[in-house]
């Protein structure tokens, strides 16, 4: 036991090249620490790399991965007339490849609104201002399902979110959370995802807490988990009131959280256990 | 009848009540970290300790310290250092300070308090993700830290 303990004790030296319908799609899942890491990190690593050989290599062939199940019912609902009047996003947006890049550079300010918006806020704005729909629930299945197939469109290009300009202030205050220590067990993600990413909590392999995987098929909930979702996992861990999907703060946390992965590219649709 | 013996059930229960003797996580007194009282008055029980080490919902502590007397224990972390020998290297109050608030001794370490009860930011009402209202329970009573210190005194190499 303490053999396989250390021989986990940090990231796999391993490689991802997924096969896909259209041919291979090389992942990069370690690379250089974008600048404003450089006191904290050499390299950023995909959390990928810390999960065990078999959940690896459930993310190699599209063939294989679980996640492809909420992928194909996120393309139903993108087909499917069920604006008020009939619209439907395929009628306004054509195929989900209209989408390729999206994921890799959000969150982001929106230029009109000057809002931050997560994928969720995009999709939500479709939904009710231009289908006449009630809002889909930050965490819900159909919001999922979407996540999963407009994510997938930006597979294996790099992760660039923007962190200055108008983004600058909400990055700030993600930045603000990610370093406050929350809870009864007084925890920040730092403490566990940058101090001790590659130790063992428990069972746990400790990975650097990226989002470029997510949304992500998660085996022990058989089912899609967003970046959202994980982060009011993790904050409950410690004994805290969390924040909530889809809120003011959780959104600029995922906004810092992508920031430290600039560079990895986006896996979504990615497996974990 | 009845009610006679059910009013000397209830002063047994009086007696019993820890709190007489106990000392409120409030009022613990740290010099340098050590906490040179029992917190009880009562004997810790050594194996109760091993328990409270050992179960998640207690002090799950195993999740980041390896104990080489504890073999059976599955997937220690390797968080923080392994606690083989740490009745060499404190004494009983230092090890009765590190467990009621480890901060008190080494400042700012990841290893949570076990017998705090306010001052957190946004307390949560256990691992339910809702808000708790400030003082909380500790997450750990006073007799399970004299346990767990009963134990921690027998590490020796
Ligand atoms: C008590 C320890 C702990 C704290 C505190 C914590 N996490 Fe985690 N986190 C985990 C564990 C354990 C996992 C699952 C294994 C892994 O990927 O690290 C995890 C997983 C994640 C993942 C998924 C990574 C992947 O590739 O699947 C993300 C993202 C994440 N955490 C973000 C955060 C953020 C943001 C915070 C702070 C709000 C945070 N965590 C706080 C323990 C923690
Ligand atoms: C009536 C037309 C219409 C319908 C129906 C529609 N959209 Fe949109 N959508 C737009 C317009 C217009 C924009 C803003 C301009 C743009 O970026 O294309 C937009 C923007 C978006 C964006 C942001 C794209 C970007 O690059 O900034 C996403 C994501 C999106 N829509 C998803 C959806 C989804 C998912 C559905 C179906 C559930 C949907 N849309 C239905 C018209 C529509
Ligand atoms: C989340 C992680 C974590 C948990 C849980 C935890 N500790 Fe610790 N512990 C640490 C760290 C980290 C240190 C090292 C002190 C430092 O420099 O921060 C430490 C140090 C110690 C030490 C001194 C180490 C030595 O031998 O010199 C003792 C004793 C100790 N812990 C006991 C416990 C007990 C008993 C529990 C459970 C009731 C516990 N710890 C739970 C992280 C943890």
């Amino acid at each position: 036991l303490a053999l396989a303990g250390a021989a986990l004790a940090g990231p796999a030296e391993d490689e991802l090249v997924i096969e896909t319908d259209d041919g291979p799609v090389r992942i990069v899942t370690k690379t250089a620490a974008p600048a404003f890491l450089a006191d904290t990190f050499d390299t950023i690593y995909s959390g990928w790399l810390f999960r065990d050989d078999t959940t690896r290599d459930m993310e190699r062939d599209d063939f294989d991965n679980p996640a492809m199940v909420f992928v194909d019912r996120g393309m139903d609902a993108w087909n499917a007339a069920m604006g008020a009047n009939g619209e439907s996003c395929a009628g306004c947006h054509q195929g989900p490849e209209s989408m390729a890049g999206l994921r890799a550079v959000l969150p982001r300010v929106d230029a009109e609104s000057g809002k931050l918006m997560i994928l969720e806020d995009y999709i939500n704005a479709c939904v009710t201002g231009r289908m006449g729909l009630e809002k889909w629930g930050t965490t819900s299945d159909d919001m999922k399902d979407m996540l999963s197939l407009i994510s997938l469109q930006s597979r294996g290009m790099p992760v660039n979110v923007a962190i200055d300009g108008p983004a600058a202030h909400f990055w700030e205050q993600g930045k603000e959370i990610y370093y406050t220590r929350y809870g009864q067990l007084e925890m920040s993600c730092a403490n566990c995802h940058e101090d001790n990413y590659g130790n063992m909590i428990r069972a746990d392999h400790l990975s650097q807490g990226q989002v470029n995987g997510f949304p992500t098929y998660r085996l022990k909930d058989a089912g899609m988990v967003s970046a959202q979702q994980r982060f009011v996992g993790c904050v409950r861990d410690t004994r805290a009131e969390t924040f909530k999907a889809g809120s003011d703060e959780f959104r600029a946390l995922e906004l810092y959280v992508a920031s430290r992965g600039n560079g990895l590219t986006v896996e979504g649709v990615s497996v974990r256990h | 009848m009845n009610s006679h013996l059910w009013r000397v059930s209830a002063m047994v229960t009086v007696i019993a009540t820890p709190a007489i003797c106990e000392t409120a996580p409030k009022d613990v007194s740290f010099a340098e970290g050590a906490v040179e009282a029992s917190l009880t008055g009562v004997p810790g029980d050594p194996a109760n300790g091993v328990k409270v080490m050992t179960t998640n919902a207690l002090g799950n502590c195993v999740a980041c310290h390896q104990i080489g007397a504890l073999p059976d224990v599955e997937f220690p972390g390797t968080i923080a250092p392994p606690l083989d020998g740490a009745g060499d290297r404190w004494s009983e109050a230092e090890l009765r300070g590190i467990v009621a608030n480890a901060k008190m001794t080494f400042e700012g370490t990841f290893m949570p308090a076990f017998y705090k009860v306010d001052g957190f930011v946004r307390p949560g009402d256990g691992f339910t993700g809702k808000a708790g209202t400030e003082p909380l329970a500790p997450i750990l009573n006073a007799q399970q830290i004299e346990d767990v210190v009963a134990f921690l005194v027998t590490l020796k190499e």
